[in-house]
């Protein structure tokens, strides 16, 4: 079978970093490939290639055994290449059918929308996918399920003939994911040829027909998923067998640190206690929507409780701000990495020291050295991969910017660090990092929250695992019932197995 | 107890601190275009008006752009952190109003001095209470507050002015303090400096510049964004009110009408020296050369007898000249 899009040799460089050198990426029709790789292993950058927002240096793109040139993302979809991404921007305020056909919206004979038309051809392309929504809905209102379906629909709403799949089961649950499977098979019986990217090898051996494999920019390899294992793919990801096991830890908790008692919000949670102790690491379970991170955010001084007691080494505290958080040790490494997190647009060491620079200060006056001496010594301890520490933060990659996060918090000396899913879209070689880093905190006496939707991850890192649902704690599992079985049934509302 | 820094093994790669070496960054920069576009009409200027490289004549070029800069500095790091005070022009008339009433009272000069700066300060408090407090948009708050102060100027005055202030707070506006170096002149440099430490070397400046980029992440890296926000309301009320000190005794009289469109002025002149009008970035060198810049155009046209209305449009050319140069040369 011939590939119906064929990239050769693309490079592509930023100030400071090459992203991809002499890649290639064949797409066949009717069949999912998968393109595995580190964070940083330049998948976005050939996502971005492909869909003609970014240019490259060197390299040729064929399409159907014809050299194109994508120089825009107009002119990528008009040969017919559509993206889904991780994050799809859509508009609340607009409806449906208005989201999946702006900016190409039929038009009738006097230039202007044809409303008639474009509501007909979103109810079809949602039937197609086998969607159930009301193409006037408007968008604010659906669950994000639904609002992902709209994001395909959009994508597929050009006459595309290779649909990129850029770690579309990221935010969904396990039914949605099941929905997404059966559309992907679709798309395949339609002819469409599918870039498939994830970090979840159950999935890509699940769907994908083939594999490419990138590391560090650079082409390793690619074939069919029938002639290569697990081991295999993880060997050609990271260059060097990696130990999907979790640390070893031995229990060795200490006095409480924080003690939570009746904590409450009108909305999002209420009555929740629990205690943690030093050395510890407890981690909170649940769906999507079950209050855990709003616990945290409460926690942290972002949001304010109605209700509730919370002590720091027996000592009553009230947290009305972050800043107040922060002072009594308590620190929060959030989910939205990207709106949270980091504060892009200002350079590395300064992200680090954002919150510690009265460390780094003398009467307000700050002292450069002592910023650069700090922010060295922790992006060090965990190591970042950067060009230079005046480097624009948002120039890194997810799991480098995730470290800056960590850096940033481990530089104010904290009692207590909550990690709100804090492998959320990492790979596999950066996650072992980030588990290897989290027992290590714990070993030195931090107390470690660590909210999870990932049950190994909760069950291989965990002292205690906390399961929260509709805003209320409903259980606590610690020793011989931790297992994947009390986590779920609990997280459900289903009552304990016999 | 909090973690132990010394167990952690240092066994990350070293990562250098900076990228380029600082002279490179100097030449690169925004502040190096203003300073040859200021050297450029300077030495235009000079061919063009025999009365021009004067001293006495330059100094008086000088009262051109110290008033307005003097609130630039403030309105600079507002803008550098995503907001705008659109009322700094009202809040002049308002506190020279205020100066009026106080020497109509029979004030001395120090009290009619602190009336104005307190005055000013009073109108950032209102304008960073309904911005930081209550969370309003800055841009909708400050046009309401525009309208607001210069309208309670105008039902104090009428159609009427204040003269005869007292004769000695004519220094702050027309004094000098050593030959041809104005008192106004002085205070603009001590300002500058004053605000260049304070954006560039203190913890404060650093979280303006934390909250014009991402105000969402700075709050949950422990910064009080709100405080920050109200203090900046501050400082341009602050400097309004010295502003209007200046500028009531240059002039030795109050009408409602003083200091009409400045608002606008002063913010085409943090734009001109390099701050990013969506936030996050800018610096006050920008803003010195800019307000230089301003000021020797509107000085040099002066002297060719050039019409106030070309000024405008030869200003406004000169900032999208200088704002869209370098996307222009990127291009290619």
């Amino acid at each position: 079978m011939k590939p119906v899009l064929c990239l050769r040799g693309i490079s592509k460089s930023f100030p400071g970093v090459k992203a991809l050198s002499g890649v290639d990426l064949d797409l066949y029709p009717g069949e999912v490939t998968a393109l595995i790789g580190e964070n940083g292993a330049g998948k976005s950058t050939i996502v971005k290639v492909l869909t003609g927002i970014y240019q490259p240096d060197e390299g040729t793109i064929e399409f159907d055994g014809q050299p194109v040139r994508f120089p825009s993302a107009d002119a990528a979809a008009k040969a017919g290449v559509t993206a889904i991404h991780q994050e799809t921007v859509l508009f609340d305020d607009l409806s449906v059918a208005e989201n999946i056909w702006l900016g190409h919206a039929p038009r009738t004979r006097w230039g202007l929308i044809d409303r008639m038309e474009m509501r007909k051809a979103a109810a079809r392309l949602l039937e197609s996918i086998g969607a159930t929504l009301n193409p006037d809905a408007r968008l604010g209102d659906l669950g994000i399920a639904s609002r992902h379906m709209v994001a395909i629909a959009r994508a597929l709403s050009i006459e595309a003939r290779v649909v990129v799949l850029d770690e579309p089961t990221a935010a969904l649950s396990h039914q949605e994911i099941h929905e997404l499977y059966e559309l992907v098979e679709k798309l395949k019986a339609q002819g469409k040829a599918i870039l498939f990217i994830s970090h979840k090898f159950d999935e890509i051996f699940r769907i994908a027909d083939r594999y490419t494999v990138f590391r560090d920019g650079q082409f390793v390899g690619s074939g069919k998923m029938t002639d290569v294992t697990e081991g295999q793919l993880v060997q050609m990801m990271v260059g060097r067998s990696v130990d999907q096991i979790f640390p070893a830890r031995t229990r060795q908790t200490g006095e409480p640190v924080l003690t939570v008692a009746g904590y409450s919000h009108p909305t999002e949670f209420a009555d929740i206690g629990f205690t943690l102790h030093r050395g510890e690491i407890l981690g909170f379970y649940g769906l999507v929507g079950a209050g855990r991170s709003e616990v945290m955010q409460a926690l942290f001084g972002i949001t304010k409780p109605s209700k509730g007691a919370v002590r720091i080494e027996g000592q009553i505290r009230v947290i009305r701000s972050t800043t107040e958080a922060v002072a009594a040790g308590i620190v929060y490494v959030p989910e939205d990495r990207g709106r949270q997190g980091t504060v892009k647009g200002l350079p590395i060491f300064q992200n680090v020291t954002l919150p510690s620079l009265g460390a780094v200060s003398r009467g307000g006056f700050l002292r450069m050295s002592e910023e650069f001496a700090l922010a060295r010594s922790y992006t060090q301890r965990l190591d970042l991969r950067a060009a230079a520490l005046d480097q624009d933060v948002g120039l890194l990659s997810g799991g480098n910017q995730q470290k800056v996060v960590i850096a940033k918090w481990l530089a104010t000396k904290p009692r207590v660090i909550i990690l709100d899913e804090p492998t959320k879209g990492i790979d596999i070689g950066s996650k072992a990092a980030v588990h290897a880093f989290m027992a290590e905190l714990a070993a030195q006496g931090l107390a470690v929250i660590m909210v999870s939707s990932e049950i190994p991850e909760v069950l291989g890192m965990s002292d205690r695992v906390i399961v929260m649902r509709e805003g209320r704690i409903v259980d606590e599992v610690e020793g011989d019932r931790m297992t994947p079985e009390t986590l779920v049934r609990a997280a459900a509302g289903l009552a304990a197995a016999a | 107890m909090t973690l132990n820094n010394s167990t952690g093994d240092v066994t990350g790669r070293i990562i250098p601190d900076r990228m380029r070496s600082s002279f490179a960054r100097v030449l690169r920069s925004w502040e190096t275009i203003l300073i040859v576009v200021a050297i450029l009409i300077f030495v235009t200027n000079s061919f063009l008006s025999p009365y021009f490289l004067n001293a006495w004549n330059l100094s008086d070029a000088t009262f051109n752009f110290t008033e307005k800069a003097l609130i630039a500095f403030a309105m600079a790091m507002l803008i550098i952190a995503g907001e705008i005070d659109l009322s700094v022009a009202s809040i002049i008339a308002l506190a020279s109003t205020a100066m009026g009433l106080a020497m109509t009272a029979g004030a001395g000069v120090p009290v009619i001095v602190l009336t104005g700066i307190v005055t000013g300060l009073v109108c950032g408090v209102v304008n960073g209470a309904l911005v930081a407090g209550l969370g309003l948009p800055s841009i909708v708050v400050t046009i309401g507050t525009m309208s607001l102060f210069r309208g309670l100027a105008f039902i104090i005055l009428g159609d009427q002015a204040f003269n005869g202030y007292p004769k000695d707070l004519a220094f702050f506006g027309q004094g000098y303090v050593w030959w041809v170096i104005s008192f106004e002149l002085v205070l603009f440099a001590i300002c500058a400096v004053i605000y260049w430490a304070l954006l560039h070397r203190t913890t404060f400046g650093r979280a303006v510049y934390a909250i014009g980029n991402n105000a969402t992440a700075a709050q949950f890296s422990g910064i009080r964004v709100d405080r920050v926000r109200f203090l900046l309301f501050l400082l341009t009320g602050l400097m309004s009110g010295i502003a209007a000190v200046c500028l009531t005794s240059r002039l030795g009289s109050t009408r409602p009408s003083i200091a009409t469109g400045w608002e606008l002025e002063i913010v085409t002149m943090v734009v001109l020296g390099g701050v990013s009008i969506l936030g996050g970035s800018g610096s006050i060198p920008g803003v010195v050369l800019a307000a230089v810049i301003m000021g020797l155009v509107t000085f040099g046209f002066g002297l060719l007898n050039v019409p106030g209305i070309v000024m405008s449009i030869f200003l406004g050319l000169l900032l999208i000249t200088v704002i869209a140069l370098p996307r222009l040369l990127q291009r290619k």
